[in-house]
């Protein structure tokens, strides 16, 4: 086999679970990733969700939203490849852990997830870890998905002017923000905040810690986790964060900031 | 003198066929780990490290706590690449373990199956970015452990590591995507090059040559 084609063509069908508790049988064809819809169809992807380890990890209380989009939706920006790995495997991974982590702690487990968040020192330590990541992977990719999909562009209304009031406008929030996520090292994301009173700033966590541990709200956020981008950006970290505002759907961080204001925002 | 990127010591394309495609080493090693050898030159006048060796910057920063990690972060990265290229090789994995190394890990880990389910736990359990670790610990004795991020044993003073596997998503999404696990399954049975970690063993670590 000549190398670029052991490169291209990674296949692995062990019977392996992952973390996600899921059983993969997986041939993709490298390049058809990176090549777009004429590629992909040339791709296989089947991947069987089985009860495996979810005989033993609760199938909630929390749950996996549906992404409100098509995984192609965010192209050329966000390959849909990568849209599904994201929130099928990664995404899923967390809320399986999550709850799996609350199984034994049911009172816990029935409170929304940004009070979780907000009080982690009272979650057992055994979990606490665990509650951590998981839980705030759940909190971090369900606000993601919702404030993409869109066409990017610029807000208008209040919103536009909490931007142009509490961060110098569209242009310096932009190269404030990819600043931001450029510099976290490591896993991590980097958020624009919004509290009650509707004024913004900027903040960026490492892993899946978010501004709900504090209490604080997202108004949105921009993952910069090598998963997030790997397939299309490789290395070039600074090039998807700028690509990524051309899927913002500002409607829906307009309902976010309004939301905030009003104290319905929750993850 | 400043420091620099250490050249592969196989072709780019030499691990492909062992799960390792050449497209993830040549980004891994042309512009991840250049990436921190230009970083680390970038801080050498302001952060003071002139004269040192890689081995006492890594070793100093991580004494240093959150302050030490603008330089931990290039500098542990830098180290921690150059022991990561070593440890594999086109000849590399099975069973078939060099004496003394086979030895020490029967009597200090209980054997090399349960040696693997420990380095595969400590990578599979790093959250987020980071390494898992088979070092000679301040006592002597194998352990396994891991470190996040560009941190590693030499700056948590756990000990010399004598084998390291990157597990940042840089290091196996091209290959294995989201599934760290079989990444580091793979790595144990047919990347990791036994003679030089023995090597590393009998030679007390690996000693980079890099100086500030």
């Amino acid at each position: 086999m000549d190398p670029a084609t052991a490169c291209l063509i990674w296949a692995y069908n062990d019977g392996r679970t992952d973390q996600a508790g899921f059983t993969m049988t997986l041939a993709l064809h490298r390049r058809a990733l990176l090549l777009g819809s004429a590629g992909l169809a040339a791709a296989s992807l089947s991947a069987a969700p089985r009860k495996a380890l979810a005989q033993n990890a609760p199938s909630g209380p929390f749950t996996l939203p549906p992404l409100p989009y098509a995984a192609a939706a965010n192209e050329p920006h966000i390959d849909a490849r990568t849209m599904e790995i994201h929130h099928d495997r990664h995404h899923a991974a967390y809320v399986n852990n999550l709850n799996t982590a609350l199984k034994d702690h049911a009172q816990l487990a029935q409170q929304p997830l940004e009070q979780i968040l907000a009080k982690l020192g009272e979650v057992p330590e055994a979990v606490r870890t665990a509650v951590r990541n998981n839980g705030g992977g759940h909190a971090n990719h369900s606000m993601f998905w919702e404030v993409m999909g869109g066409r990017g562009g610029t807000p208008s209304g209040e919103l536009a002017q909490a931007i142009d009031r509490d961060l110098g406008g569209m242009d310096k929030l932009k190269a404030d923000f990819n600043a931001i996520g450029g510099r976290v090292f490591g896993s991590g994301w980097v958020f624009v905040t919004v509290d009650r009173s509707g004024k913004l700033a900027l903040a960026s966590r490492p892993n899946q810690d978010t501004p709900l541990m504090e209490g604080g709200r997202v108004l949105l956020g921009n993952d910069v986790w090598e998963h997030a981008y790997y397939l299309k950006y490789q290395n070039r970290r600074p090039d998807y964060l700028a690509a990524w505002w051309n899927v913002v759907n500002w409607d829906k961080v307009a309902q976010r900031h309004a939301a905030a204001k009003t104290g319905t925002l929750t993850i | 003198m400043a420091f620099s990127l250490p050249a592969l010591p196989y072709s780019s394309n030499a691990l492909a066929a062992q799960g390792m495609c050449q497209e993830t080493l040549e980004l891994h090693h042309d512009k991840h780990h250049n990436a921190y050898v230009v970083a680390l030159n970038g801080l050498i006048e302001s952060k003071k490290l002139g004269g040192k060796s890689l081995e006492t910057i890594v070793a100093e920063a991580g004494k240093q706590g959150a302050e030490g990690l603008p330089v931990l972060n290039q500098a542990g990265q830098h180290w921690n690449h150059c022991l990561f290229w070593q440890v594999m090789s086109p000849k590399g994995g099975g069973d078939k373990l060099p004496g003394a190394l086979a030895a020490k890990i029967d009597q200090d880990l209980g054997g090399l199956a349960q040696f693997k389910e420990a380095f595969k736990q400590a990578g599979v359990t790093q959250f987020g970015s980071g390494w898992a670790w088979l070092v000679v610990g301040t006592d002597g004795k194998l352990k396994v452990t891991k470190t996040p991020n560009g941190s590693n044993p030499l700056a948590t003073g756990e000990g010399t590591p004598i084998l390291g596997c990157d597990v940042w998503e840089h290091a196996y999404y091209l290959d294995f995507r989201n599934v760290r696990p079989n990444y580091l399954q793979n790595f144990l049975d047919k990347l990791v090059d036994w003679e030089a970690v023995n090597g590393l063993l009998s030679s007390g670590g690996m000693k980079s040559g890099q100086t500030a």
